[in-house]
């Protein structure tokens, strides 16, 4: 991508607010989300208090306030990294309208970035900070020692939405080769809920899911953030897990660039 | 030359089931050798009926679409390869997709298009002010995309693809299912975006007026091919398809021969209802007429395009020769 065809800063400002605008103009929906997203912090909330009871008090290094602070930070990030995942440029794809994408002046994909990020941003206000109020008041969080904490897990939550971006990016772009993307969206679905840690932490799984598990971009999307936030990695292992982000998020927004084109270069337009 | 193409297909390969395992190859000729030229500050009209590869071509021209063979230049630029270059130099509306932003309100679209085509803000007002003031813009220029009506939302559109003031203008099927009254805005305010700022425009389109009000020329295609080019004075006429002036009469009159301006075609019902071809205006048949007898009702039927062209495709093939 040469500089010639990545919006100008004006115009990337612009998206982001545009990404951010046009999901405010949903207040149901994402009213609706948060309370879906704090009803299921509850009950695993419940299942984590009782497992780590059980267990005397810790499972798996997590304890009490460490896994209230994880089940609250995880379900937030539910909505910003879209875990349940969207079809909305498969449908593009499917209707043809993708053509107007194509036919604009800048990259696709820094467009469709953009945007994404302002989705995120508006995500955050009250599908990432509703359920965190609610689990701090009512369950107690665990608060960061460190000052360094907060910026980290910033730049963490951040990173974790490109790499989000960029596997729903290829999952949907799979459209121009087989125009139903709803097989590869549910297996995408079920891959990033449970190796993503959103269900249980990472840590809980046997040692050949955990394996299995960081061979994957999925990680990067909740445990690690929240690994951060929680505070199970500080330090240079903190700097090393960004990094390790970093690395997922380039390598797969290269992919889905490669793989757009590629797609285009096969394109049959639906719908004339 | 703004838009250049010479020999230009794109062919498909469709694949289709004939038995339990086996798939038969068809390859679909969508545009099969199209060649024509369109000269700066020209506005052409490109038509054919469903199918005749209209689209496919368009999308050739802005550079989605890779074609087979052939070559293609716009406003100088290769489009596949110049993609990205060419869209900052033309402006696309395609009558059944939306280039604005849905969800917010339609100000927002061309505040983005304007960040993306790296207008100057004061430049950028400026045409804006023009087209919100030509098109009637402003009652809803805060109104959600999805809530306009088809009517506004084309306006939106045509906006939308000048805003960056491009040399050429492609339209797909601009008023398809607009009604009457905005069909007219929008031809009144294409005709005056041309005089005032000599944009070069290329117009698909099914409805005959958009070509008889807006275009210069026009090439027809068919399966593919182009099977007539040229001026459009008589288009109809020289496709032999007339415009029809059916009237319905008091009382029952003998055929209505000889009126100036027509062609007599048929009577129906013992003479109460006669057909006559148009070969001069309606409006001074319709005087002559009603000089000699006593008129009812009155319709006048415009040829579509499927038959104009379906005219002129036959008249093609009849004198290509043989085996070519």
């Amino acid at each position: 991508m040469s500089a010639a065809v990545l919006p100008s800063p004006r115009a990337a400002a612009a998206l982001v607010r545009a990404g951010f605008r046009r999901y405010a103009s949903y207040r149901a929906a994402t009213l609706a989300g948060a309370v879906t997203n704090t009803f299921f912090g509850v009950v695993k909330l419940s299942i984590l208090f009782a497992a780590a009871d059980a267990a005397g008090g810790a499972v798996a290094g997590y304890d009490r306030a460490a896994l209230s602070t994880y089940t609250w930070v995880a379900q937030g990030m539910i909505a910003v990294v879209v875990l349940f995942g969207g079809a909305e440029l498969a449908e593009r794809v499917r209707t043809g309208d993708v053509v107007i994408d194509l036919g604009r002046p800048v990259h696709p994909v820094a467009v469709w970035l953009a945007e994404d990020l302002g989705r995120a941003g508006q995500a955050c206000l009250v599908r990432f900070f509703g359920p965190l109020a609610f689990g701090g008041l009512v369950f107690g969080l665990s608060v960061p020692r460190q000052p360094a904490t907060v910026p980290l897990f910033v730049v963490s939550a951040v990173l974790a939405v490109v790499v989000s971006f960029s596997c729903r990016l290829l999952v949907n772009l799979v459209a121009f080769w087989l125009l139903d993307v709803r097989g590869v969206l549910s297996v995408y679905m079920v891959a990033s809920n449970v190796l993503s840690g959103l269900i249980v932490p990472i840590a809980f799984f046997p040692g050949w899911l955990q394996g299995l598990a960081r061979a994957t971009p999925f990680p990067a999307l909740v445990q690690v953030p929240v690994d951060i936030a929680v505070e199970r990695v500080t330090g240079t292992d903190a700097l090393l897990a960004l990094a390790g982000q970093a690395a997922w998020a380039v390598g797969l927004l290269a992919a889905a660039v490669w793989t757009l084109h590629r797609g285009t270069r096969r394109l049959v337009v639906q719908g004339g | 030359m703004i838009v250049e193409l010479d020999g230009l297909s794109r062919h498909f390969v469709v694949r289709r089931p004939t038995g339990r395992f086996r798939r038969e190859k068809r390859v679909v000729r969508a545009v099969d050798g199209i060649s024509f030229t369109v000269a700066a500050g020209e506005c052409v009209g490109y038509i054919g009926a469903n199918g005749a590869g209209k689209s496919t071509t368009i999308k050739m021209l802005t550079g989605i679409l890779v074609p087979t063979s052939g070559r293609v230049r716009v406003t100088g630029l290769e489009p596949v390869r110049q993609r990205r270059e060419l869209a900052r130099r033309i402006g696309v509306v395609f009558g059944q997709r939306s280039q604005l932003w849905w969800d917010l309100p339609l100000a927002e679209s061309f505040r983005l298009l304007a960040a993306i085509h790296r207008l100057e803000p004061a430049v950028a007002r400026a045409r804006l002010d023009r087209c919100v003031d030509l098109l009637d813009l402003a009652a809803f220029l805060d109104t959600p995309v999805r809530q306009l009506s088809l009517g506004q939302r084309m306006r939106g559109e045509v906006t939308a693809a000048l805003l960056h003031a491009p040399r050429l203008l492609l339209l797909d099927e601009p008023t398809v299912g607009l009604d009457i009254v905005s069909k007219e805005a929008l031809r009144a305010f294409l005709t005056e975006e041309r005089r005032v700022a000599g944009t070069t425009i290329l117009l698909t389109t099914h409805d005959l007026s958009d070509i008889e009000r807006l275009s210069d020329r026009v090439v027809v295609v068919d399966s593919g091919r182009v099977v007539h080019t040229g001026g459009l004075a008589g288009l109809a006429a020289a496709a032999g398809v007339d415009r029809v002036l059916v009237v319905d009469l008091a009382e029952p009159a003998p055929p209505l021969e000889g009126v100036p301006g027509t062609r007599f075609l048929s009577a129906e019902a013992g003479g109460l209802r006669q057909h006559l071809a148009l070969t001069g205006s309606a409006a001074a048949a319709v005087a002559a007429v009603s000089a000699r007898v006593e008129l009812r009702d009155l319709t006048i039927a415009e040829p579509d395009i499927e038959s104009v062209v379906r005219r002129l495709y036959h008249r093609a093939a009849a004198t290509r020769p043989a085996g070519s």
